[in-house]
């Protein structure tokens, strides 16, 4: 390994995060194609949505990094500089690698897991595909691929990351739109680049980190125009296990009442149908 | 000619001076109203695509919650009903269903999976944050506790009490209701801890009325099998009918938007057939049977559609779960104006 292969110089232990800049996002979908190739990940198949240049919809699980095109009124600044000519914004949308994630409390044998860098990473030889974590994201991120068998999702590169190396999409990030660092750095990055905008007067320029939400944080922060429902962003993404101990507490009060219905019936009707009704 | 008609005619003439000019039309096209122009917008979310996604189970899976209902109360039946000394025949053959109920809960789960041959990583770890994790640690304490109650009677009905047996026994029956308890209700635990709003919306009731249901087709099951005279069925069977009644009016009565997939469609069809099934409909044909002269046929009557009811309850709420995952609007908290 030379040097020009550029160390990240983050050791493992160092939590690392990917901040997606929409205002620099150009469209071009070479994120896509970078993770596609780096992770050997199959074809998404030859469709025509007429979502824009959206043909691939959502995240899933041979899409890992996925260009959203947002389309929209037309409305001067936003995407165009025309009045006339309809709004059009990019952003590569990806894993969220969540602080706290609805994948990795659900997973139940283990395949998932938080890796030495903070993200939250599918173990395939662990992976039995009960596809528990499928309906546990709140982000619709994990799927499971019905050919394999298993569930897939974005790695995080952590194998390139061990080796000192950033992940595939942010290298080939043409306008550095993905940045890729120490979650600090990333964050720290982030409200330099918003002061930026600001100044720029791009006013609906806003962050979008979920701290405040029982999810606690992203590893994934982005920078987006206007509000996050546009580009599928969940305002108050919430981990499902919010309420779970309501849910055993409901599930302990029915159970006692289960057995003493049972006690109740069998001592109340116990001499009245002795033999059972054979 | 209205004002609309000649603001378009004037538009055509635009576009036609354009071309005879240019050679070509430059002009931004106007988007009608109403359009199916595909948009991203704050109203519309990303081209309207849901966010969530479905649930990626096989149609095993509510059969699973199905029989795995049963299968734990069953164990809970056939072994209070023997530590308390009522009627013998009718425990053990409860004893002997939930073994086989185990082993069929055990056979669904693995043939949903999508690498059955990895059953056993379900037993690496012991997560109590995952209901998966527990319920798959319940199913195997429990499939183990049927086996040593179900060993017990064998061994006592070939070689009568032995101090080997009623250990046997004891250590069986104990687990039988330890583990029956959460094996039939934890499905509820299961599905109501997911982002699918539907559900996690009732993560709090499901528990509760996936229970009573699993309670009420064992009470069915055992009728069914041959004890439709039990009077202690008979009680289990209208209590458990009562409270699935009382849950299907607590369901009606929420208007809460997220739950409109229970409620309408196919999906909303299932759930009420369901709770009619469970609810009402045994209600009478139990009371009916305590004073009718052919009360066999209506216990039977009562305890078919309890069984169907119970069934159809684990489709109709997994089916509303997938309908759910395809609204867009719930997850980006956008506001439905008519759903």
């Amino acid at each position: 390994m030379t040097a020009n292969m550029g160390h990240t110089g983050i050791q493992p232990g160092e939590v690392t995060a990917f901040l997606t800049d929409s205002t620099l996002c150009i469209g071009c979908k070479a994120c896509e194609v970078a993770c596609k190739e780096w992770n050997g990940i199959e074809a998404d198949g030859m469709d025509f949505t007429g979502f824009s240049y959206d043909n691939t919809t959502a995240l899933g699980h041979s899409t890992w990094r996925h260009v959203k095109f947002v389309e929209g009124t037309p409305e001067p600044g936003i995407g165009g500089n025309d009045a006339e000519l309809m709004s059009w914004a990019f952003s590569s949308d990806v894993c969220k690698h969540c602080e706290v994630a609805g994948c990795l409390e659900a997973c139940p044998t283990g395949s998932l897991v938080r890796t030495e860098f903070g993200g939250v990473y599918l173990q395939p030889d662990i992976c039995n595909g009960c596809a528990y974590c499928v309906v546990a994201c709140p982000f619709g991120v994990v799927q499971k691929n019905e050919d394999d068998g298993r569930a897939f999702k974005c790695t995080f590169c952590t194998d390139r990351q061990k080796a000192g190396l950033e992940p595939a999409c942010a290298k080939a990030c043409p306008t550095e739109s993905i940045k890729f660092g120490r979650l600090e750095d990333i964050r720290e990055e982030t409200s330099k680049r918003m002061e930026v905008l600001r100044e720029r007067g791009m006013a609906d320029a806003q962050v979008y980190d979920p701290t405040e939400t029982s999810v606690k944080g992203i590893h994934s922060i982005f920078i987006l125009r206007g509000e996050p429902a546009t580009y599928n962003l969940p305002a108050k993404p919430e981990v499902p296990t919010l309420y779970m101990k309501d849910a055993w507490r409901s599930a302990a009060i029915e159970a006692a009442a289960m057995v003493a219905s049972v006690a109740a019936a069998f001592l109340f009707w116990k001499n009245s149908a002795q033999d059972g009704g054979r | 000619m209205s004002e609309g008609t000649q603001l378009r005619e004037a538009r055509l003439d635009e576009i036609r001076r354009e071309a005879e000019l240019t050679g070509r039309v430059d002009l931004t096209g106007v988007r009608p109203a109403g359009s199916p122009m595909p948009m991203a917008s704050p109203q519309t979310g990303y081209y309207e695509q849901p966010l969530l996604k479905e649930p990626q189970w096989t149609p095993l899976i509510p059969l699973y919650f199905f029989v795995g209902g049963a299968t734990g109360a069953l164990g809970v039946i056939g072994s209070l009903a023997d530590l308390l000394g009522a009627e013998e025949a009718l425990a053990l053959k409860a004893r002997w269903m939930a073994l086989a109920g185990a082993g069929i809960s055990a056979s669904l789960l693995i043939v949903d999976l999508g690498r059955p041959s990895r059953f056993l990583n379900m037993l690496r770890v012991f997560k109590p944050q995952s209901p998966m994790s527990v319920g798959s640690w319940v199913l195997s304490g429990f499939g183990a506790s049927a086996a040593l109650s179900s060993m017990a009677d064998f061994v006592e009905a070939q070689m009568g009490d032995s101090g080997f047996a009623s250990a046997l026994r004891i250590l069986g029956r104990t687990g039988s209701v330890i583990f029956g308890m959460p094996l039939h209700n934890y499905t509820g635990v299961l599905i109501g801890s997911t982002v699918i709003p539907v559900w996690n919306n009732r993560i709090r009731s499901l528990p509760r009325e996936f229970g009573m249901s699993g309670l009420q087709s064992a009470a069915c099951l055992l009728e069914v099998s041959g004890h439709s005279e039990s009077s202690a069925l008979n009680a289990i069977g209208l209590i458990s009918a009562g409270f699935e009644s009382w849950e299907g009016i607590d369901l009606l009565r929420n208007s809460d938007r997220a739950l409109l997939p229970a409620k309408r469609g196919f999906s909303g069809l299932l759930v009420h057939l369901a709770g009619a099934l469970s609810g009402p409909v045994p209600i009478a044909l139990r009371i009916a049977s305590l004073f009718a002269k052919d009360k066999k046929r209506l216990r039977r009557l009562a305890a078919i559609s309890g069984i169907v009811g119970s069934l159809l309850l684990r489709y109709g709420w997994v089916h509303a779960g997938t309908l759910s995952a395809r609204d867009w609007r719930l997850p980006l908290q956008i506001d439905a104006g008519k759903s």
